[in-house]
């Protein structure tokens, strides 16, 4: 029966068999559950004072009837209709990260950002940064004007000193630089640029806190141009990637991954996917998806790149250069990498401009350029030159520069010369920030100018060239703030409103170069309204210049030799927090790593083997703090045991250890940005030398929610295959239970007690590609803002009570069968993963529903299992009965709840104002879960009967499903034989009065998780093919 | 001298006669003016609808303006279409016939419409259409229904009384009967005297009310009843807890909905914009009353609050009297716009409230019950086509609002 012989475990705990695990496992709840605190020393006779007491308050309570006010509008806005949503389209902008977005507000304020769809850079989809932006907005410690000396100020003040001492220091000659990060905007760049031309010593330095100055260096090397180009796996066959996670963090990752999943995309009518290779020393997100992954140490990064330009070179013709070293699936990928030439990619994250010029190399000889690579649209988002920063850090410190204004950027806490920084500012007279809180950079400075957030603003953003998309305000300024270009242009004596000079720049620059509307308004009409506008990027004759990659291979024969014993340490972004900008969004916090399965922490992630040998245990997220010394400093860290790390090296994120972020960050983990080192110009992640580690014995614990929701060792939860298989066999790697009964072995579906749902109007049902899924967990977040999901803090995940009403479950399997516990450990070396999302899954034959004693959880004629919080009573029957372990109870009062402080959504006033009014703000003590968000489907069908129709597909989706960057959950109406679920999953149609459960599902590739139950879920999966060559045992 | 005046008089009454003549020939020119075409009606009757005419106009009788019928009798084609497209320039100019209908109307004025002369002229046509052809029949077939009630309903109530008088009357004459026959049969037992002791306690026993009274029987069926009575009382009072219903604050604005929606038949619409958009039906925001009040009432102390409240920039602060739980999501546009429910249904009589008051209890039971007994309001409505098809396949009762799961508990609870 078993024919997927793989073994999946979920973390170190279960790989090892713990008997300790193996204990609490048994139990969805540990059974140290601190509820009370007190001594349970009541008895009866309390019990009955206290009820009685509560029936006298509860009468008194209600004689009186609470007055509630109704207030209107004194004047309604036209567009704004009480209880009815509107959405603008807008751009999500931090730093140099942009998406285009869709902004879902209701009575004037964002609640929900989904993508937009028109745009054909992000093509609707979103990651967990951008869907939790919406909270950054409510965030109560934004400054709430300007600040002179850290204390209050106000514009007109802090305005006319500036521009006095601006002319003061121009008059002199003083120096004058203005810092940011990648500035995005053409308005606002002119707008510097006027700022500029009125103090001429002004210049503007751009670093990014995740540098890609490796490869607009390289191009500037090797073709003449610095540049960041765009890049398309969509059209790869054959994707190489060495540390570039391209899928969770580099340069643009939601297009990426839009891009990928087209890759790996198949069905009976298309039986083909690229193939990943990867290599890399922190298992990544990216890595994690690739067909082939090979671990590596940073310093085996630089000769990898010189091998493979070797090997390519070799079968071009071409000159090689010297050094390389190969690694294990390199020479594969060589060769496929010259099998499909023009059809393929090689990418590395490594900031090195040396390995960067190689890797352009690669690609020129491989055709990739004009084919899978854009240089004639290069992307904006990575501006950054590193070596300028230093060299103003540099001049800074010299006393070289009178004035310099960080225009919403915090260097002092995330470039990698942050702490010298933080000591030459204050050798210079004049300091500005534009911040939009005291953080470390704002706080030691002059005077802070805080910006509008983007939410709040008019500007455009020019995500790559000839691809402009709009930002609009989708709510007033809630702060006595002031959009930062326009401060610059107040300073430089141009009393503007910004919002007309954007439509002026539109009007000069924009308008004339298209030819579709004949009249600014109408085209800025329809440009706001689409949210984007393109006129596509400019032609560039570019040529690889060889003897480039020759001074490139010396250079990397020089830095990157493999140190004998030592630690090598990889720096990382994680997918959630990034490079630590929004660290005070507890959304983002508290989301669980796609590959850790950690919240609320960094850590020091360390091989299987390192771990053993240093003693190092993760039990339960129970682990110990070592020191570690990098460069000579040493830092007090927790290490997570991580398979797939390579041995030798060290991992860790950067974005935590915030110390003036806000509350919720404050004090979380450990930042890493100082641990960045140089090389060739550019601020690199990699440490090669000088790491050493030592164990304290001090124990610590990571909030986890890995082990959380076991499936008790039925581990026909993830089907899986070859393409090599799958092409034979479209059903390759399913799993068909069968259940004896009388001689025979039938379908479980063939025995049963249930008499079966019929549903006339609707059968809602979702698929989910486990091919396509890359784990990036922006669902996770979208579902937290659409559903109102509480964030429950450190402890309470501790306790395993986090509330996320979908998860991703993250397995690690052994490439072959491994059968004892030693070729399991070295199959943890490297393991495969498989993501799969994990929500409530509709079951028609529902065990909750069954012994719910007060029926709060029934099912619905559209086939939604429906949860009832109003009369639910808090048995957790349910919960203990659900084989899926979704629902999530509500131990404590969330909401206003000082206990709770960091769920800020929920806690204060402004926070509040992102909650969805449609769905409600759950009481202590009630059970929820997924509800396949009833409110969309509600409100969907509702404008349908409003307009005398039936519903349109895709017209009402989930929150996942449309935040989803990798198109891998697909929502839709079983009923309707053109939905797009019904054709994917090949239904059958139906006939009339056949029940729910009898549907036919023609889709090779579908399975039901637990089959075997037969509790028979609307939520069907599809199996992982992986396109590897099956390697036999 | 008399021939004379009576010359003159001829023929100023001959001119008279011929004014009148010729005016009234102009006068039917106008009314022939107006179409009588189908479509141009339909055209006018959508426009009527579009643009809200009836929340100042009807077609019989005054309202906020004048009534419409037999304007196009009244004035001048042109004039109207003037008027209509901008009445304040027309006034400006000095017309009489605009200054005075100005005056009169409580120097209100009328918006300016986009409409173009022909727009104007259908929905004349519309008016015309509804002068001359009355709606009778709508109101035969109702006097027709309300016969056939009356008819089914069957027994009368005064008949009803009278059967019960009667019943009333032949149990009292029994009673006698039986006390009669009682008292002579004890004579009788008496009189005959060779009675056992048993029998003659029977006999004699008086009937004592005290004895009565205290024995367990009786103590146990009051103790019984009272109990059970005070439960029920409790059990009903507990259920009314939170329940509003007659709820009628006073509210910071006297605002009387007989007045605006009762004598002036403003559509609910008019003033509660979201009832068929939205979840909310919205308290109108101060600038739609001022859409009237700018001009009218001006003096009026009540009108007097909206214009401090515009002056203040702070909203008036309504009392809400139709609380829901938040754990229940009601939609306003499901009800009235899909389903077609009359806002008097949940909202009861609104038209006669001089303060408003909560007519529903607003209960979950209310809801279920009218979800039960509710047709869904399927006709012309493409969302149920087939859900109705399937449905009659199979019933022969029309589809309620039940059938496609309006008691599903996640239909309100979300």
């Amino acid at each position: 029966m078993k024919e997927n012989q793989k073994t999946y475990w979920k973390g170190i705990e279960q790989l090892t068999n713990d008997s300790e695990f193996v204990k609490k496992n048994e139990s969805e709840f540990p059974e140290y559950l601190p509820v009370t605190d007190q001594e349970g020393n009541s008895n009866r006779r309390d019990f009955l004072k206290l009820m009685g007491f509560g029936i006298a308050a509860v009468s008194l309570a209600a004689c009186e009837t609470p007055i509630r006010k109704a207030i209107p509008y004194l004047n309604k806005p036209v567009d704004v209709d009480p209880s009815v949503p509107n959405y603008y389209a807008s751009t999500y902008v931090n730093g140099g990260d942009a998406v285009s977005i869709v902004v879902k507000t209701r009575e004037g304020r964002p609640i929900k950002i989904e993508g937009n769809k028109y745009s054909t850079i992000g093509q609707g989809g979103t990651n967990a940064q951008v869907e939790a932006s919406v909270l950054s907005l409510y965030d109560k410690e934004r400054l709430a004007g300007p600040t002179k000396d850290g204390a209050d100020a106000d514009w007109e003040t802090v305005d006319k000193e500036i521009a006095a001492q601006l002319n003061d220091i121009t008059a002199k000659g003083g120096q004058i630089r203005i810092v940011s990060q990648s500035v995005l905007s053409p308005t606002t760049k002119r707008a510097v640029g006027e700022f500029a031309s009125k103090f001429p010593t002004a210049q503007h330095v751009t670093y990014d806190a995740a540098s890609a100055y490796g490869i607009s260096e390289a191009h500037r090397r090797s073709f003449g141009e610095a540049m960041v180009p765009s890049y398309d796996f969509s059209k790869a066959h054959t994707i190489v990637s060495i540390g570039a996670d391209f899928l969770g963090t580099w340069i643009s990752p939601i297009q990426f991954s839009k891009q990928y999943s087209k890759t790996r995309k198949i069905n009976e009518h298309h039986r083909e996917m690229s193939r990943h290779f990867h290599f890399e020393s922190n298992l990544s997100l990216t890595g994690s998806n690739a067909d082939y992954r090979t671990p590596i140490k940073p310093s085996q990064a630089g000769p990898l790149v010189a091998a493979i330009y070797n090997g390519i070179a070799a079968k071009a013709g071409q000159a090689k250069v010297s050094g390389g070293a190969s690694v294990e699936h390199a020479s594969q990928a060589i060769n496929e990498l010259w099998a499909t030439r023009g059809k393929s990619l090689v990418v590395s994250g490594s900031n090195d401009p040396m390995v960067q010029v190689l890797i352009n190399g690669i690609n020129s000889m491989l055709g990739n350029y004009g084919a899978t690579i854009d240089a004639n649209a290069p992307v904006h988002y990575r501006q950054g030159n590193d070596q300028a920063m230093s060299n103003l850090v540099k001049e800074m410190n010299g006393g070289a520069i009178s004035a310099v204004i960080f225009f919403n950027c915090n260097p002092i806490y995330d470039s990698a010369e942050g702490v010298a920084l933080s000591a030459a500012v204050s050798k210079v007279g004049l300091t500005i920030s534009t911040s939009d809180r005291l953080d470390e950079t704002a706080s030691v400075v002059k005077y802070v100018a805080p910006d509008h957030h983007y939410l709040e603003q008019w500007n455009d953003a020019e995500l790559r060239e000839g691809h402009y998309s709009l930002l609009q305000p989708t709510i007033s300024p809630i702060f006595k703030t002031r959009q930062a270009p326009e401060s610059f242009l107040k300073w430089a004596g141009q009393d503007v409103e910004y919002y007309t000079y954007l439509q002026n720049n539109w009007r000069e620059n924009f308008f004339g170069k298209q030819s579709d509307t004949s009249t600014f308004q109408t085209f800025w009409d329809k440009a706001l309204y689409d949210g984007v506008f393109e006129t596509g990027g400019s032609n560039r004759d570019l040529s690889f210049d060889a003897a480039a990659a020759n001074a490139a291979a010396t250079s990397i024969a020089q830095n990157y030799k493999v140190s004998g014993g030592g630690f090598e340490l990889s720096l990382y972004q994680k997918i959630g927090l990034g490079d630590g900008s929004q660290a005070n969004n507890p959304w983002l916090q508290e989301m669980s790593d796609p590959i850790t399965k950690a919240t609320w922490d960094n850590y020091l992630t360390m091989s299987i083997a390192d771990a053993n040998e240093m003693g190092i245990t993760l039990k339960e997220g129970e682990t110990q703090l070592v020191d570690l010394t990098v460069g000579g400093t040493t830092v007090k860290v927790p290490t997570l045991v991580q398979p797939g790390q390579a041995n030798g090296t060290l991992g860790m994120a950067v974005g935590y250890g915030r110390t003036k972020a806000g509350r919720v960050a404050d004090g979380l983990g450990v930042n890493a940005y100082p641990m960045m080192t140089k090389l060739n110009g550019a601020s690199f992640m990699d440490v090669f030398a000088g790491v050493s580690v030592t164990a304290t014995g001090e124990s610590y614990r990571i909030a986890q929610t890995q082990t959380h929701q076991t499936y008790m060792g039925r581990e026909n939860v993830i089907q899986e295959s070859t393409l090599q298989e799958y092409k034979k066999d479209a059903s390759a790697g399913r799993w068909h239970p069968k259940v004896y009964q009388e001689g025979k072995y039938l379908k479980p579906s063939k025995i049963t007690l249930w008499k079966g749902h019929e549903y006339s109007n609707h059968h809602w049902a979702m698929s989910i590609d486990m091919n396509s899924c890359t784990g990036c967990s922006a669902c996770t977040v979208a579902c937290q803002a659409e559903n109102n999901v509480p964030v429950v803090g450190k402890e309470e995940v501790l306790n395993r009570r986090e509330m996320a009403w979908i998860r991703i479950d993250r397995y690690y399997s052994a490439a072959n069968p491994a059968g004892s516990k030693k070729e399991l450990e070295d199959a943890a070396e490297n393991p495969e993963v498989t993501f799969q999302p994990m929500m409530c899954q509709h079951c028609n034959n529902a065990p909750c529903e069954t012994v719910c004693p007060v029926a709060a959880t029934t099912h619905s004629s559209e086939g939604l299992n429906q949860m009832t919080y109003n009369r639910c009573i808090g048995t957790r029957y349910c919960a203990n009965n659900c084989p899926y372990k979704v629902r999530r109870f509500n131990w404590f009062k969330y909401h206003d709840n000082t206990q709770f402080d960091m769920n800020s959504s929920m806690n204060n006033d402004l926070g509040k104002m992102v909650l969805n009014p449609d769905v409600t703000v759950r009481a202590r003590g009630v059970m929820e879960k997924c509800t396949m968000c009833v409110q969309r489907i509600q409100s969907g069908k509702l404008a349908a009967k409003r307009e005398d129709r039936r519903p349109v597909d895709g017209e009402i989706n989930v929150a996942c499903a449309s935040a989803c960057p990798s198109d891998a959950i697909t929502f839709g109406d079983l009923n309707d034989e053109n939905s797009r679920i019904s054709q994917l999953l090949q239904i059958e149609k139906k006939e009339d009065g056949e029940g729910a459960t009898e549907r036919v599902v023609n889709e090779e590739r579908a399975y039901h998780v637990l089959e075997e139950i037969n509790v028979n879920p609307n939520v069907w999966y599809m199996t992982k093919i992986r396109n590897k060559q099956k390697t036999e045992a | 001298m008399v021939a004379k005046t009576t010359i003159v008089r001829f023929t100023t009454a001959c001119l008279f006669v011929c004014c009148f003549l010729f005016s009234e020939a102009n006068l039917f020119a106008q009314r022939e003016a107006v179409p009588t075409d189908e479509a141009i009606i339909k055209t006018g009757a959508g426009l009527f609808e579009e643009y809200a005419c009836n929340t100042c106009h009807n077609v019989v009788g005054k309202k906020v303006g004048p009534a419409l019928a037999g304007v196009y009798d009244r004035r001048e084609l042109e004039w109207i279409y003037s008027w209509v497209k901008n009445s304040t320039l027309l006034i400006e100019s000095g017309d009489a016939q605009a200054v005075g209908l100005y005056n009169e109307y409580n120097k209100l004025q009328m918006a300016a419409y986009d409409l173009s002369n022909d727009q104007i002229l259908s929905i004349m046509a519309y008016v015309r259409n509804v002068e001359e052809n009355p709606v009778v029949a709508a109101v035969d077939s109702a006097a027709g229904s309300d016969g056939a009630v009356a008819q089914v309903d069957g027994v009368p109530a005064q008949y009803l009384n009278i059967m019960v008088g009667v019943l009333v009357f032949v149990l009292v004459v029994i009673m006698i009967v039986l006390g009669l026959i009682i008292s002579v049969l004890r004579k009788i037992a008496q009189d005959k005297g060779d009675l056992s002791d048993d029998d003659e306690a029977v006999i004699n026993e008086k009937f004592s009310l005290s004895s009565f009274l205290r024995s367990p029987v009786v103590i146990g069926i009051i103790t019984f009843l009272v109990i059970a009575l005070a439960g029920k009382n409790v059990i009903d009072g507990l259920y009314t807890i939170g329940v509003q219903q007659g709820y009628a604050p006073e509210q910071p604005i006297a605002f009387s909905h007989k007045l605006h929606a009762g004598q002036y038949e403003i559509a609910c619409q008019y003033c509660h914009t979201g009832v068929e958009i939205g979840k909310s039906a919205n308290i109108p925001s101060v600038n739609i009353c001022m859409n009237c009040h700018n001009f009218l009432k001006t003096d009026s102390p009540e009108i007097q609050k909206l214009y401090a409240a515009q002056e203040s920039g702070q909203p008036i602060e309504w009392v809400r009297i139709h609380n829901l739980p938040d754990l229940a999501y009601f939609n306003h546009s499901q009800h009235v716009q899909v389903g077609e429910i009359e806002c008097q249904t949940c909202h009861g009589e609104i038209q006669e409230m001089e303060v408003v008051a909560q007519h529903a209890p607003l209960t979950m039971g209310w809801c279920i019950d009218c979800h039960r007994n509710t047709d869904i309001n399927s006709k012309g409505n493409g969302y149920y086509d087939k859900i109705v098809e399937l449905h009659n396949k199979s019933s022969k009762t029309p589809l309620k609002v039940a059938d496609i799961g309006g008691l599903e508990c996640a239909k309100c609870h979300y």
